[in-house]
C-alpha cells in the first residue's frame, strides 16, 4: 500500500507545535515508517514539489496577504487539511493586535516599517478554509499528537476528549490549586489535553488548550472576582494564547 | 475481610499500639494507606505510622473553599480531603485488555486481576458507606467488575469516628455516620491525648486488636468517645431526604434548575470527587506502527458532552439537563436503581466545586416553588 504524503506548513507562530513533531523521538521512526514525509522544512531540505498531499498539517495563524492566498493553494491541494495549535485553530496570542491600531505598533517595533506587509488581524485557519481537524494546544501536547497521527492512518476520528482541564486534574489525583489555595485557574472552562500540567505543578491553568465544550466563562470570572481578581486580571487571564478563541474573546470583553 | 461480629469489649491503644498496629499490617505483605498532608490538603498515601499522620491540622471547608490550618493536637483532626478511597479501589484509569500478534494469530489478553494485600487507615463513616455502595454496583449488580472485587477482596479496613465535622459534612442526614457502625475491621475514635478508643468490627479485627498493647476501655473513655461523635454530629449542615426522590422526579422544569446551571461550569469536579459516582467510558489506544492496541477504562462523567451522545449529537447539550441528571440520579433514581441513594453526606461536590454550588441547598430550594 501507498504511505500516505504528508506537508507541514508554517503560518504566522513560533514553531513549537512542529517540534512537537520532531521531539516526538522514539515515535518518529514509526512515523516515518508509516508515512511519507514529502515536505517538513524544519525536518528536510525537500521543497514543496507543488503537488497533492493526503494529509497537511499546517501550523500558525493568517496574518499577512501571502498567507491568505497560501492556505488556500495548501487547501486545494490537500485531502486531509489538520491545524496544530493554538495560532492555527484561534489565531494565537499575536491575535492580540485585533481591534487594536496595527500602524501604531509597526512604528513602535520596525526600524524600517516600509518592508512590513501585515493585515490587520491575525486569524484562525478555519476563518479563510475549510478544516478537517483541529488539534489544541500551546504547544500542541505530544500525546495528542501520535493519537492524531495513529487515527489518521487508521481512518477513525482522534480521541481528543473536548471536556475540562479539571477532568485531567482529577484523574491525576492533583489537590485543586483553585479551591485549596485561592489561585486563579482556567481550568474550568479550558479544553483537555496537556494532562492538566500546570496545576500539577501548583499553577493555575491559563488556558493554553482554549474553550472546553460549553464552557461557562462568565460564571468563573464571577468566582475570580469573589476570589479576589480585579477586572484587568480576569481581562488579561482570557487574553492570551487563545485570546480570539470568541468564548474568551466575549469574556474578556466584558471585563475591559 | 469478614467475619463474626467481635464480642470483645472497646479496649484503648496509645500512639505506640497505633505504630504496632500499622507495623503488624505490613509484615502480613500490606500497602498500608493512610491520610497524609500534601499539596495544602489530605490525600491517602503509604503511610508508616503515626508520625506520617496529618497531628496538628484541621482543615475549613466550605462552598468552593479548602484550607488547613494549626489547632489541636489531634492525629484525625482533619477530616475529609478531595479524594476518597475510590481513587485505590475503582482507579481513575483501568486497563482491560491488550492484543498480542497479527492475523489469525491475534490474541486477547485480559489484564490480570490486582490482588495485592492492602490496609486503609482512618476511613470515616461516610466513606465506608460509599464503599457499600460501590460494592452493591460494582460486585452485586448484572455487570460486576473483577478488578474491583479483587481488590475489595483483600482489603482490611480500619475505620475512625468523626470527632469533628467540616462545615459542608451532611452524613447524619444521610444516616451512614459520623460514627461506623459497619464495614470495618477495627473501628478507632480518637481520645484526648494522642489514644485512641478501638473495637473490632470482625474476626480478623479483633484478633489484630488482641496482639496489641492495650487496656480496657474505662466508662469515662467510652462516654468521651460518644461526647466526640457527638460534637460531630452537632457540628454539620442538613438535608431534608423526606421523600426527595419522588420530589425530584416530580418537578423536572423547576426553574431552579435553570438558576443551578447560570453558576454550573460542567467541569465534572463533583463526579470525579465524589466517592459513589461510578460510570465509566473505554478508551481505545492504538499503536502507531503496528496492530497492537488496548481498551482502557476510565472515570466517565455525566456533566461532558460526550456522556450522552448518540447518533446526532449528545441528548444532554446544557447544564441544567446535565446537572438536572446528576443530582436527580444521586438522589432520586438511585433507590429506584440500588434501593438506597447514591449520597453518603460526604460534603466533597461541595468544598471541590470551583464555584461552590451546594448539593444540600439545591434541594431545599427544589422544595419551593420559586427559582
Amino acid at each position: 500500500m501507498r504511505k500516505p504524503r504528508l506537508g507541514v506548513w508554517k503560518f504566522s507562530s513560533c514553531d513549537g507545535c512542529q517540534l512537537s513533531l520532531l521531539d516526538c523521538e522514539d515515535e518518529l521512526l514509526a512515523v516515518a515508517g508509516a508515512i511519507d514525509i514529502a515536505y517538513f522544512p524544519e525536518a528536510t531540505r525537500k521543497d514543496d514539489d507543488g503537488g497533492r498531499y493526503d494529509i497537511a498539517f499546517v501550523e500558525g495563524s493568517v496574518t499577512t496577504p501571502h498567507e491568505a492566498e497560501l492556505i488556500r493553494d495548501v487547501r486545494q491541494r490537500a485531502d486531509t487539511l489538520i491545524t496544530l495549535g493554538a495560532c492555527a485553530t484561534s489565531g494565537g496570542i499575536q491575535a492580540l493586535k485585533n481591534g487594536a491600531d496595527v500602524t501604531d505598533f509597526i512604528a513602535a517595533v520596525y526600524a524600517h516599517p516600509d518592508f512590513i506587509d501585515t493585515l490587520d488581524t491575525a486569524t484562525p485557519i478555519s476563518d479563510h478554509v475549510k478544516v478537517d481537524f483541529e488539534l489544541r494546544g500551546c504547544p500542541i501536547s505530544k500525546p495528542h499528537l501520535i493519537e492524531l497521527v495513529a487515527a489518521t492512518l487508521a481512518g477513525r476520528a482522534p480521541q481528543t476528549p473536548a471536556h475540562s482541564v479539571c477532568y485531567e486534574c482529577k484523574l491525576a489525583g492533583h489537590v485543586c490549586v483553585m479551591v485549596a489555595e485561592g489561585k486563579p485557574c482556567l481550568g474550568p472552562v479550558t479544553h483537555a489535553g496537556c494532562g492538566a500540567l500546570c496545576p500539577g505543578y501548583a499553577r493555575g491553568c491559563y488556558g493554553c488548550f482554549g474553550p472546553k465544550e460549553t464552557p461557562n466563562t462568565a460564571a468563573l470570572a464571577a468566582r475570580l472576582a469573589g476570589n479576589g481578581a480585579d477586572k484587568r486580571q480576569i481581562h488579561r487571564l482570557f487574553s492570551t494564547f487563545n485570546t480570539n478563541a470568541p468564548e474568551f474573546r466575549e469574556e474578556a470583553k466584558a471585563h475591559e | 475481610m469478614s467475619g463474626a461480629a467481635a464480642k470483645a469489649g472497646p479496649v484503648v491503644i496509645d500512639a505506640g499500639g497505633f505504630d504496632a498496629l500499622i507495623a503488624a499490617l505490613a509484615a502480613e505483605g500490606r500497602e498500608v494507606l493512610g491520610p497524609v498532608k500534601r499539596d495544602g490538603a489530605i490525600v491517602y498515601d503509604a503511610i508508616s505510622g503515626q508520625g506520617d499522620l496529618p497531628k496538628g491540622w484541621v482543615d475549613e471547608q466550605s462552598g468552593g473553599h479548602y484550607r488547613l490550618s494549626r489547632e489541636g493536637e489531634a492525629y484525625f483532626g482533619a477530616t475529609l480531603g478531595p479524594q476518597g478511597w475510590k481513587r485505590v479501589l475503582h482507579p481513575p484509569q483501568q486497563r482491560l485488555w491488550r492484543t498480542e500478534g497479527t492475523g489469525e494469530n491475534t490474541g486477547i489478553i485480559a489484564e490480570p486481576l490486582d490482588t495485592a494485600k492492602r490496609a486503609f487507615i482512618g476511613v470515616r463513616a461516610c466513606d465506608l458507606a460509599a464503599i457499600a455502595v460501590q460494592d452493591k454496583v460494582l460486585t452485586e449488580g448484572l455487570y460486576k467488575d473483577p478488578h474491583y472485587a479483587a481488590r475489595r477482596e483483600n482489603l482490611f479496613i480500619v475505620a475512625v469516628n468523626c470527632t469533628r465535622s467540616a462545615a459542608t459534612c451532611f452524613c447524619t442526614s444521610m444516616g451512614t455516620g459520623p460514627k461506623a457502625d459497619k464495614g470495618y475491621d477495627i473501628a478507632l475514635t480518637e481520645l484526648e491525648g494522642g489514644r485512641f478508643l478501638a473495637e473490632a468490627g470482625s474476626a480478623a479485627g479483633e484478633a489484630r486488636l488482641a496482639a496489641l498493647p492495650s487496656a480496657p476501655a474505662t466508662d469515662a473513655q467510652a462516654r468521651e468517645a460518644e461526647a466526640g461523635i457527638a460534637q460531630a454530629a452537632a457540628q454539620q449542615r442538613r438535608i431534608d431526604t423526606d421523600g426527595l426522590p419522588e420530589l425530584l422526579k416530580e418537578r423536572p422544569d423547576h426553574p431552579r434548575w435553570s438558576e443551578v446551571a447560570q453558576r454550573c461550569l460542567n467541569c465534572a469536579n463533583c463526579t470525579l470527587v465524589c466517592p459513589t459516582c461510578f460510570c465509566t467510558t473505554t478508551d481505545e489506544v492504538t499503536a502507531l506502527d503496528g496492530p497492537e492496541t488496548e481498551r482502557v477504562n476510565r472515570w466517565g462523567s455525566c456533566f461532558t458532552m460526550d456522556f450522552s451522545h448518540v447518533h446526532g449529537g449528545a441528548v444532554r447539550k446544557g447544564a441544567k439537563s446535565r446537572y438536572r441528571q446528576w443530582m436527580t440520579h444521586k438522589l432520586g433514581t438511585w433507590v429506584d436503581q440500588f434501593g438506597e441513594m447514591g449520597c453518603v453526606g460526604c460534603g466533597r461536590c461541595i468544598s471541590w466545586c470551583p464555584v461552590g454550588i451546594d448539593i444540600t441547598e439545591e434541594a431545599a430550594a427544589l422544595r419551593g416553588s420559586g427559582g
